[in-house]
């Protein structure tokens, strides 16, 4: 019976998606409504991303120079650890835990109030597909978003290694830089972008199906921001087990 | 003309509407009245197409609605306007982007001519120099004409409304009761409005249906409302007016 609830919840969720990619009324109010997402979703996490990724970029690097004490270990290992920490984990995988608090807490806060104050109603009086009005330039914004802020997510973090290496004394720039250069495996990077991907689609889709079905009042809809949080980071930490054993091994 | 036949609304098990029979005329306003809890609101959303329907059928001007396919019932909608209790405008556009709305989603018209349009609509309400403002800068009864404004912007031939005075002072509630009126007539809309306000039900009740507990209770006209002969109606009236005596 316990697997009750959460059966529902899956099949209500594909028949929301399903809505979701029904042919737009309008193109041009479409393209429109993608821009201005992209803006909302991509542009102004731009700082957030910014900042995590210049301090743990940082702190990845301080860490490992540190574990890295033996002598017999040339210090551009830490270069490269923080290279392929960045790249494999912590851009697609952390930030996209970050950007679920950020942009899907707002997704499903704004879904769930439009709900509970009836401008859902009244875009389905309309005829006005609302799934497909509210939802669908939300996911594509972030199918086109997220790829772009993993990449600038990766650039920063590794700057801010090399300023902590230089700034700390703990490696040497120039053995820095030999370190991110080091045994690059091109693939990773696809890898990282295919994962990201997935992971903004998880986080708009499932963020957009939470404030949908938000039934209540202010109260549900403070609920249904958390849940949308929640069932996101969850998925998207299933996700990244799934596509690294499928991609990596 | 709408007409509901044996309409019957189940939530979870309990019956909300025991099959309701009514008809909804043509250039009429229309009222829905009852208790709160009676059903109204469950009976103009499913007259609506907001709830579906657990018996019986719903005709807009002859045409089944338990028959149309998804995208008839697309195109029906195109044909319907509705005023909701909140008004429901979307906070996001500013008052001409709302009202705006309808006309950019489902016509070809040119920018001009939408914003002409809009115009007209917000003019027609009396909304003048405010196409800049969001919903929440504006006062709740002019929240309700913008909502008007959006509702008539496609030439609807039904209009439904969800309780529209209620939250206002009795002043601007007349004002809305009269605009809806009017609009009613000047389109030959059919109406269908949703109240507990005797005042609208004496000024522009043309049709009158009293739901109690689920079920039409009586059907008639203001004319005849106060000698229905239905004691639940006398009862619902006879309330409203000892508190407005009191208040006298």
């Amino acid at each position: 019976m316990f697997l009750l609830k959460p059966i529902n919840h899956i099949g209500q969720y594909t028949l929301f998606l399903g809505q979701t990619l029904r042919k737009p009324e309008k193109w041009n109010v479409f393209g429109r409504n993608i821009l201005a997402e992209i803006d909302k979703v991509g542009v102004d996490s731009l700082g957030i991303v910014t900042l995590i990724s210049l301090f743990v970029g940082a702190v990845i690097t301080i860490q490992t120079a540190n574990n890295l004490d033996n002598p017999f270990i040339p210090t551009y290992t830490v270069g490269f650890a923080a290279r392929e920490c960045i790249i494999l984990e912590f851009s697609p995988t952390i930030i996209c835990l970050v950007l679920a608090g950020k942009v899907g807490s707002n997704i499903s806060s704004e879904i769930g109030t439009m709900r509970i104050t009836e401008q859902i109603d009244a875009l389905d009086i309309m005829g006005v597909n609302s799934a497909g009005y509210l939802a669908a330039p939300k996911i594509i914004a972030m199918i086109i978003s997220v790829p772009l802020l993993v990449i600038y997510s990766i650039a920063i973090g590794i700057y801010g290694g090399y300023l902590a290496g230089k700034f700390t004394g703990l490696v040497p720039p120039d053995d820095f830089i030999y370190g991110i250069h080091f045994s690059l495996k091109p693939h990773y990077i696809p890898y990282s972008l295919f994962k990201s991907t997935i992971f903004g689609f998880i986080i708009a889709s499932i963020s957009s199906y939470c404030g949908y079905y938000t039934k209540g009042g202010a109260l549900e809809v403070g609920k249904s921001s958390t849940t949308a949080v929640v069932i996101s980071s969850i998925v998207i930490l299933m996700f990244n087990l799934v596509i690294t054993q499928l991609i990596l091994s | 003309m709408i007409e509901a036949q044996g309409v019957v609304k189940i939530f979870g098990g309990r019956t909300i509407l025991h099959g309701i029979d009514a008809t909804f005329e043509t250039g009429k306003t229309n009222l829905i009245i009852g208790k709160s809890g009676s059903g109204k609101t469950v009976l103009l959303k499913s007259l609506v197409g907001l709830y579906d329907i657990d018996g019986g059928d719903i005709h807009y001007d002859g045409r089944s609605t338990i028959s149309l396919n998804r995208k008839q019932k697309d195109q029906l909608r195109r044909e319907v306007g509705m005023l909701f209790q909140g008004s429901a405008l979307f906070d996001s556009k500013t008052v001409e982007e709302n009202v705006r709305f309808p006309l950019d989603m489902f016509t070809d018209m040119s920018l001009e001519e939408r914003r002409e349009r809009a115009n007209f609509c917000l003019q027609r309400v009396n909304i003048i120099n405010s196409n800049h403002l969001y919903p929440s800068e504006i006062s709740g009864g002019m929240q309700k004409r913008v909502a008007i404004a959006r509702a008539i912007a496609l030439n609807p031939k039904y209009l439904f409304c969800d309780e529209p005075n209620s939250g206002l002072d009795p002043v601007t509630a007349s004002v809305i009761d009269e605009l809806i009126s009017e609009i009613t007539k000047e389109y030959g809309i059919t109406t269908i409005m949703n109240t507990h306000d005797m005042n609208s039900v004496f000024s522009i009740g043309e049709k009158i249906i009293f739901i109690s507990e689920g079920n039409k209770a009586w059907e008639g006209s203001s004319d005849t409302i106060v000698d229905s002969g239905c004691q639940q109606l006398e009862e619902f009236i006879h309330t409203t007016r000892n508190i407005v005596k009191h208040l006298k």
